[in-house]
């Protein structure tokens, strides 16, 4: 006769909620500790890497002010502060050398977020700077390395109409070796989707800010003269 | 299991992963980050250096609550086991540098799903004792990092022509922009398999002919 095969006995429903639930705390418990203690850290090195990129994008500027934009107004903040932020820069007499602000859009794996420089004067963007991207490397990160695509930011035209107070054009980016107008971005062939997403966020970022800093270009030409600044380059 | 639990630690289990049983070159493990992040050197350590973090760790966990966790649950745990110690790895490289986290990009996430980790888990630290589990573990990861710096450091000197960011050729030298792109992955991986296995090969041909010639015996024809 043949033999029963043993069946082998099965642990109770609660020993397996329990191991599942010790297990789910522990790492609740370790991924908080972590957490806590890299976050101060975390925020100073992303405040460090938004000063830099304001240096980077403004070589000229030597020092720059902090605005919260609320209710298309611009109101003197710091890097604490929560909303909107853009930063005004300025040189050595105080005078203003331009605006870094801040984009973002969705690109091909994350939302990719960028510092951009805008002159008030000549209506143009004039460089940007990657503060955060995950997209695939040696094909989205090449939006900070490839010359020809940087070369769209010597002055993309983002000027705003001085009568209806909105941008003359939309920007937007074109196929690669197609573009014909100053307010349009070369796209870099085989990494179309985060050039259009570059595109996407400064148009979208243009629309929302530069009219504000129309309005309000003679506050932020006074700022620095008004108040001791906020930080200055080493 | 209960023999295993009982060996003894050697030199072997550490050295297994290094090179014998190379994660990537040998047993051909989380191809996905060794093809996408070893475009330059730098992104190859931090990648390296992150997964060797996590495999010891969740591998040091496992095998410590082995006795714990009952059978029909342990996938589902070291995968709660895995994604912690991803979690904090990720916390830590972003507290240590910004721009190595920005360019290692959506990858130090997917180390979650990097079948080495798994695997090693459910392979050798859920049926050895904790000792032996780590120092395998250890073994492993520097295998695994070994295998990225070498294509790293070969895809950043024809890709860039730099390594480590320091430029190693003259201006003249035009870059082969294709290594630092995925396809150049898939030509540096493919190139070094060739030269191991050959390496290999050539190893075991004259191992044989030196045993066949100690012995006096005729090496036997192949028909």
């Amino acid at each position: 006769m043949a033999q029963q095969p043993e069946v082998p006995e099965l642990p109770s429903s609660t020993r397996l909620i329990a191991t599942l639930s010790v297990v789910a705390m522990l790492s609740g418990l370790l991924v908080v500790l972590v957490y806590e203690y890299t976050k101060p850290i975390i925020s100073e090195n992303q405040r460090l890497a938004t000063e830099r990129a304001i240096f980077k994008i403004l070589p000229n500027a030597v020092k720059y002010l902090t605005f919260k934009v609320d209710n298309g107004q611009l109101i003197t903040a710091d890097n604490k502060s929560s909303g909107e932020l853009i930063y005004a820069g300025y040189d050595a007499n105080n005078t203003l050398v331009g605006v870094a602000l801040p984009a973002q859009a969705q690109g091909y794996q994350d939302i990719v977020k960028i510092l951009y420089a805008y002159n008030p004067y000549t209506g143009c963007i004039t460089g940007f700077d990657v503060l955060k991207s995950t997209e695939t490397p040696g094909f989205g990160t090449q939006i900070s390395t490839n010359k020809e695509f940087l070369a769209n930011f010597n002055c993309l035209s983002a000027k705003v109409d001085p009568t209806s107070g909105a941008l003359w054009h939309d920007i937007k980016t074109v196929r690669h070796g197609s573009k014909t107008q100053p307010f349009e971005i070369d796209a870099i062939a085989g990494s179309t989707i985060t050039s259009n997403a570059v595109g996407r966020m400064l148009n979208q970022s243009a629309h929302r800010f530069h009219p504000v800093i129309a309005k309000n270009l003679s506050l932020l030409e006074n700022a620095a003269r008004n108040k001791e600044v906020s930080h200055e380059t080493k | 299991m209960k023999q295993n639990e009982q060996e003894a630690i050697t030199l072997q289990d550490f050295t297994a992963g290094l090179w014998k049983e190379n994660p990537v070159f040998v047993m051909m493990l989380g191809l996905c980050p060794v093809l996408a992040v070893t475009n330059t050197v730098e992104n190859a350590l931090g990648m390296g250096i992150a997964t060797l973090f996590v495999l010891v760790c969740s591998n040091a966990l496992v095998s410590a609550l082995r006795h714990f966790i009952p059978k029909q649950v342990r996938i589902t745990t070291y995968i709660v086991i895995i994604a912690t110690f991803v979690t904090l790895v990720d916390y830590i490289i972003q507290a240590i540098s910004l721009d190595l986290y920005n360019k290692l990009g959506a990858f130090i996430q997917l180390i979650v799903v990097n079948c080495l980790i798994l695997g090693r888990a459910e392979a050798f630290a859920s049926k050895n004792g904790f000792g032996r589990s780590v120092i395998s573990a250890t073994g492993m990861g520097l295998g695994f990092t070994l295998a990225l710096i070498m294509l790293g450091g070969v895809r950043e000197l024809l890709g860039a022509g730099q390594l480590l960011g320091y430029p190693v050729f003259s201006d003249q030298f035009e870059p082969w922009v294709i290594m630092i792109l995925p396809p150049g992955g898939f030509i540096v991986l493919g190139c070094w398999l060739l030269l191991i296995n050959y390496v290999k090969q050539r190893r075991s041909t004259l191992a044989m002919t030196q045993n066949a010639a100690a012995s006096h015996c005729t090496v036997p024809q192949q028909h």
